[in-house]
């Protein structure tokens, strides 16, 4: 954007060398507040990816998790237009021309089938989608409870405070693994029901503890103190303020949050504990009530699922490290 | 410090009352209870179901249930455990925790270890392909789906090349003539291992004060010397044969786990390493002319090993959460497979032992790191 075509003809046209701007750049004087904010951001947003595609680890986990994003998408298109939805149904379909069940890879079903006659390869799709979806809504509830509760027990010390952090505390001392083992023999668990658990565990838990210390650190700033002379409020700053300087930090414990919702829910299928239609855990449970678990000369029945599980989860912790030297200034290489 | 640590257990205390609490409303608030169990057996008439549920108080309001709960709970009496039925809850941990606790005491000793020796190299290398490798292979394995990593170890080391056996605590039948049970041979091992590693570290801190080219020789004959004297005991007692058993039912389970968990603390080594690496006192040293070797190992390594020393002591306190996953595949009957068997058939005493025992431990051990973190860093003050 040029100065000509810009209606405000009151601002003189400043030479160029006296601007703080890098050559190239227009001057922001004159230019409404929300693109000056949406400018900063992209800028932000461009030294910021520069500084994750340093690191090749971060770009292998983008790669992986991007070819499961694409195994996610491409499952509906194929069960639309390729595959015939008897057959090739995840849960309910069979494969009648073949005499035996599990059979070899072939040409029909590229891993095979599973036990109960189904095909492994759609099955392994629509796990995807079950993996993906999972790790999002925990991700997700983990980061709005955390960030927030995070943010207000820093602003408003105190009795907040004491009260949020000795639940986390709490549950930071409770077994994880264990107590859903429990809870899921004791009650009938499914899908979102789990996403909500491990969220609500990890957002009141480790993730606000180490959020909150970051929003300490944010609360001293002198930004603060000149947003509160200018008169906002108390919400004003703390949702304007505090919590945008908090993202960066979400962000990074989403990742984790991924990999360790994706691995709890392959633990508690593995162990026939969930209540689900299907899923990477479910795939390996089959197997192991079949009695195939350590035959293998039927490797298409485990290997698939299990190095899926492995992978993707592998992909979002290595996202997480590499964002975690964009978050934290001290282990970058500069 | 007094005044901290007062306050700090004091805390423990409350957190320990609501971790009871929260345990209590989580089993009772399930569908059902005890008294479901004498709804299989179609010859009791509902009077004689209602007599048994009084007498197990389930028609008592909840709160006194309760109040009636942590009283006991608090005297160290869980009840009687369903399905091991006779036996008290509390004789059942106390036989099934020290087998979980050496398994993974040795195999979380072990990965810190390993994890922190690769961790220093890895930062003092920074972005070689050295590093890129063995980050990605290392978070494979920290990641991996534990069940089917465990299996392919079984798989590959005891079913293939059939150097370990494939599970369990012990082999039925070398142990079917034994003059001696299990349980006694176990608890010997572990007196005399820990006998064995107090006698190491009181030699590693007097040998500490030799000088630099007598130590290295000094530990390891002293490493000789006691471990001469462990196989010689065990010779003499006769049972050695069954100790060795045990010892090599041990090998596999503690193996797969090191080469699981030493990533977690090899990436946090680095990442302290890292930030270490920037003060000033690596500069001088630098100046100073002191070699490669000394400066990672003596001034970096040392100061960056205090969150390591904090996470070991954490991972300390969840060895027994772990421990289900890994028990269930290898059938190492510890405290996890207890926990899962218990649950999977609503043994609720069991599970509410277990489960309070897995507790007790996280929060001793919370305290601990917060006393040692004080202790080791004094830039740290109580006050």
């Amino acid at each position: 954007m040029t100065e000509i075509t810009k209606p405000t003809p009151s601002v003189p046209a400043t030479p160029q060398v006296d601007t703080p701007f890098p050559e190239g750049q227009a001057p922001l004087i004159g230019m409404p507040l929300w693109m000056v904010r949406l400018r900063l951001l992209w800028r932000s947003i461009k030294t910021n990816v520069a500084i994750f595609a340093e690191n090749p680890i971060g770009l292998i986990g983008l790669a992986i998790i991007l070819f499961f994003a694409l195994m996610a998408l491409a499952h509906p298109y194929f069960m639309q237009n390729v595959w015939n939805r008897n057959i090739y149904d995840p849960v309910i379909g069979f494969d009648a021309s073949i005499p035996f069940h599990p059979s070899p890879p072939s040409s029909a079903h590229w891993l095979g089938t599973d036990p109960l006659g189904r095909d492994v390869l759609s099955q392994l799709m629509f796990g995807t989608r079950a993996a993906f979806a999972l790790g999002t809504v925990a991700a997700l509830v983990t980061v709005i409870i955390a960030t927030t509760i995070g943010a207000i027990s820093a602003y408003y010390s105190g009795i907040v405070d004491t009260l949020f952090m000795r639940l986390a505390d709490l549950i930071i001392m409770t077994p994880t693994v264990t107590i859903l083992i429990v809870m899921s023999a004791l009650f009938d668990i499914g899908f979102l029901h789990l996403a909500l658990i491990i969220g609500i565990l990890g957002g009141f838990g480790g993730a606000t503890i180490i959020i909150k210390s970051q929003a300490l650190t944010v609360k001293v700033r002198s930004y603060i103190e000149a947003a509160r002379v200018a008169g906002g409020g108390n919400g004003h700053i703390i949702l304007r303020h505090i919590i945008p300087n908090l993202m960066p930090l979400s962000f990074l414990y989403m990742m984790f949050t991924v990999t360790g919702a994706i691995g709890l829910e392959a633990v508690l299928s593995f162990f026939g504990l969930l209540n689900i239609r299907m899923s990477w855990g479910l795939m390996i449970y089959t197997t192991s009530y079949s009695g195939y678990l350590l035959d293998m000369s039927k490797w298409w029945l485990i290997f698939p699922a299990s190095l899926a599980i492995t992978m993707l989860c592998a992909a979002f912790y290595l996202v997480g490290r590499a964002l975690d030297e964009v978050v934290n200034p001290r282990l970058r290489k500069r | 410090m007094k005044r901290f640590l007062m306050r700090r257990i004091s805390q423990n205390i409350l957190t320990f009352f609501l971790f009871l609490t929260m345990i209590y409303v989580l089993v009772d608030a399930q569908p059902g209870d005890f008294g479901n169990l004498y709804l299989n057996d179609p010859r009791l008439t509902p009077s004689q179901r209602a007599v048994l549920r009084a007498r197990l108080g389930l028609d008592r309001p909840v709160l006194e249930r309760y109040v009636t709960w942590v009283a006991n709970a608090v005297q160290g009496d869980f009840g009687v455990s369903f399905s091991n039925y006779p036996r008290t809850v509390l004789n059942v941990i106390a036989e099934r925790a020290p087998r979980t606790i050496v398994l993974f005491l040795t195999a979380t000793i072990l990965s810190y270890y390993v994890g922190f020796m690769a961790g220093k190299v890895l930062a003092w290398r920074r972005g070689g392909i050295l590093e890129y490798s063995t980050t990605v292979g290392g978070v494979t394995l920290y990641t991996v789906f534990l069940p089917w990593f465990g299996l392919m170890m079984i798989w590959f080391f005891a079913f293939t090349l059939k150097l370990f056996p494939i599970g369990k605590f012990v082999d039925p039948v070398l142990w079917r003539r034994a003059p001696v049970d299990a349980n006694f041979v176990f608890h010997r091992l572990l007196i005399t291992a820990a006998i064995a590693s107090i006698l190491f570290l009181v030699w590693t801190a007097i040998s500490a004060r030799l000088n630099q080219s007598q130590r290295g020789p000094a530990r390891l004959i002293g490493l000789g010397v006691i471990l001469l004297a462990v196989v010689g005991y065990w010779l003499s007692t006769g049972v050695g044969r069954y100790a060795l058993d045990i010892v090599h039912h041990l090998v596999l389970p503690i193996l797969t786990l090191t080469l699981v968990n030493f990533a977690g603390t090899m990436l946090l080594t680095r990442n302290t390493m890292l930030e270490t690496l920037r003060e000033d006192y690596i500069m001088s040293a630098r100046a100073k002319g002191i070699s490669d070797r000394d400066i990672r190992d003596k001034h970096a390594a040392r100061n960056a090993m205090l969150p390591v020393v904090t996470a070991f002591v954490l991972a300390v306190a969840f060895v027994l959460d772990g421990g289900v996953i890994t028990e269930t595949i290898f059938s190492w009957p510890g405290m996890g497979l207890t926990l899962l068997q218990a649950a999977q058939v609503e043994d609720i005493p069991m599970v509410i032992g277990a489960l309070v025992f897995t507790g007790l431990m996280a929060l001793t051990a919370h305290l601990v790191a917060d006393v040692l973190y004080a202790f080791l860093d004094p830039r740290i003050r109580y006050s």
